[in-house]
């Protein structure tokens, strides 16, 4: 287990490998389609990414008399953010991209090139994530993109997750869709049924 | 309706947002075993067993992802169960945070803050027979489904020299493998598969996703659709793309499937994806 404290240094970022689990402190940022598009649309943007996180979620978050708070927030598919990605890497100096299914191979490149890693959350695990949020500081675009879309700014003790996608160009959803075409090419052979065993 | 059927689907829409059903959880957990330990399906399998107990002691949503929400009700209670009573309560569930603002206009690209319109949340008024086939007790049944499923759900048209697949048993299920290689971890692996063989697009949809309604432990009546659902789990789960597509022994937990006429022209195969986070649950 790593742990990664924010600010995220581009030399714990690059010492981290495909297959380490993290347990991720400190600020990080949510954001997903709406953001995205708005950012390579050249949207006006102040929310400081450098050395920084940014999770690929939309919570559900309710307002109390205390101010926000996080009940669940788990992981969106990242792959519909491929074609914004690699920019938004090389424009902001991003750290972390925290999400579930993995990226491309562009946005692997862009991560080897700038020092940034891919970190598999678990999809669907909202509850233990919202329990690793400590605190709201903060939210952006709530009124233009509505709750599940805005930026919020979390302060988070221990997220857990697996990098998936390392700076060495090492990323493990490859191997795994190599290995499944291979076994989807055995099994869906005519007369055969059979595939080879792992 | 009185306050009794108010507080009663407030709480189906709690119980079903918050907890999986016993028979999923049983899976998960027997699958569970068979991951060497400190393997990435290990963790993640060991991570969803420890967000299922959490959100169910703490009473807050399994999934941010709160999803379509689509409510089977007993046609025979339909005066007592309105449109308007199933509204209310999912506007005061989602206002208590067990449902995500979750509805967003396409074109304005507006959120509902309550998550109800003229048409959403999907009701559908069923049969006590319907009702049957699909195992289902009480009266109302709700079912919430999540966007990254959706995605992955498919329909196909066979012939296809794409996939190299016949109008036969062999051709429909190289269709469902299909659909399972391409959701890789997507759609939240382990996931559970809704198929319906023939009818047209759009009953082929709504028929395989209705398919998700069954238990995992169910087995089709028909002993040749019962065969094809034993064979699909057995050679989907040797792709190896495992829970959350990182690599493992079990990539579906189950495989439903029914059969629709179809047109001489016709022959579709609609394959409905299912997260792990299946949440189903009946009530009254």
């Amino acid at each position: 287990m790593v742990d990664l404290d924010y600010p995220f240094s581009e030399t714990a970022v690059r010492a981290l490998k495909a297959g380490d689990v993290v347990r991720i402190s400190g600020t990080i940022h949510t954001g997903r389609d709406m953001l995205h598009k708005y950012f390579a649309d050249g949207g006006e943007f102040h929310v400081d990414f450098k050395d920084g996180a940014l999770f690929h979620c939309g919570p559900v978050v309710v307002k109390t008399t205390a101010g926000w708070r996080v009940v669940a927030a788990g992981p969106t598919t990242s792959i519909r953010e491929n074609a914004y990605e690699p920019g938004f890497i090389r424009a902001t100096g991003v750290r972390l991209i925290i999400g579930k299914g993995g990226m491309d191979s562009a946005t692997l490149a862009a991560m080897q090139e700038c020092g940034c890693v891919y970190i598999q959350a678990v999809g669907g695990a909202a509850a233990v994530a919202a329990a690793a949020v400590k605190r709201v500081s903060g939210v952006d675009f709530l009124e233009e993109f509505g709750p599940a879309e805005a930026c919020w700014h979390f302060e988070v003790d221990g997220l857990k997750g697996i990098v998936a996608m390392d700076t060495h160009g090492k990323s493990l959803f490859t191997d795994v869709a190599k290995y499944s075409r291979r076994q989807m090419d055995i099994l869906t052979q005519p007369m055969s049924s059979k595939g080879k065993k792992k | 309706m009185g306050d009794r059927e108010a507080k009663k689907l407030l709480k189906l829409i709690g119980e079903t947002s918050t907890s999986l059903p016993d028979d999923v959880e049983g899976a998960l957990k027997k699958v569970l075993a068979k991951e060497p330990r400190g393997s990435s399906a290990r963790i993640v399998l060991e991570t969803i067993l420890e967000n299922t107990a959490l959100a169910k002691a703490s009473g807050t949503p399994l999934c941010q992802d709160t999803g379509t929400l689509s409510f089977y009700i007993d046609e025979a209670v339909k005066d007592k169960v309105t449109p308007e009573d199933v509204k209310a309560a999912v506007a005061e569930a989602t206002k208590k945070g067990l449902l995500r603002k979750n509805c967003i206009d396409p074109v304005s690209g507006r959120s509902f803050d309550d998550n109800c319109t003229e048409y959403t949340p999907i009701i559908h008024y069923k049969s006590a027979e319907w009702r049957k086939s699909l195992g289902l007790e009480g009266t109302i049944t709700l079912q919430l489904k999540g966007g990254g499923s959706e995605n992955m759900s498919r329909q196909y048209s066979l012939p296809s020299t794409i996939l190299g697949a016949a109008r036969d048993m062999t051709g429909v299920r190289k269709c469902v493998l299909d659909a399972i290689f391409r959701a890789q971890g997507y759609g939240c692996a382990p996931g559970i598969i809704g198929v319906c063989i023939g009818g047209d697009r759009a009953t082929g949809y709504e028929v395989a996703k209705e398919q998700l309604l069954r238990r995992l432990d169910d087995i089709s009546p028909d002993p040749k659709l019962a065969r094809l659902e034993r064979w699909i789990l057995k050679d989907a789960n040797m792709l190896g793309i495992g829970p959350m597509g990182m690599g493992g022994k079990t990539t579906i937990l189950g495989v439903k499937a029914t059969a629709r006429p179809r047109l001489p022209a016709s022959f579709f195969v609609t394959v409905a994806y299912m997260c792990w986070a299946c949440r189903r649950n009946s009530c009254g």
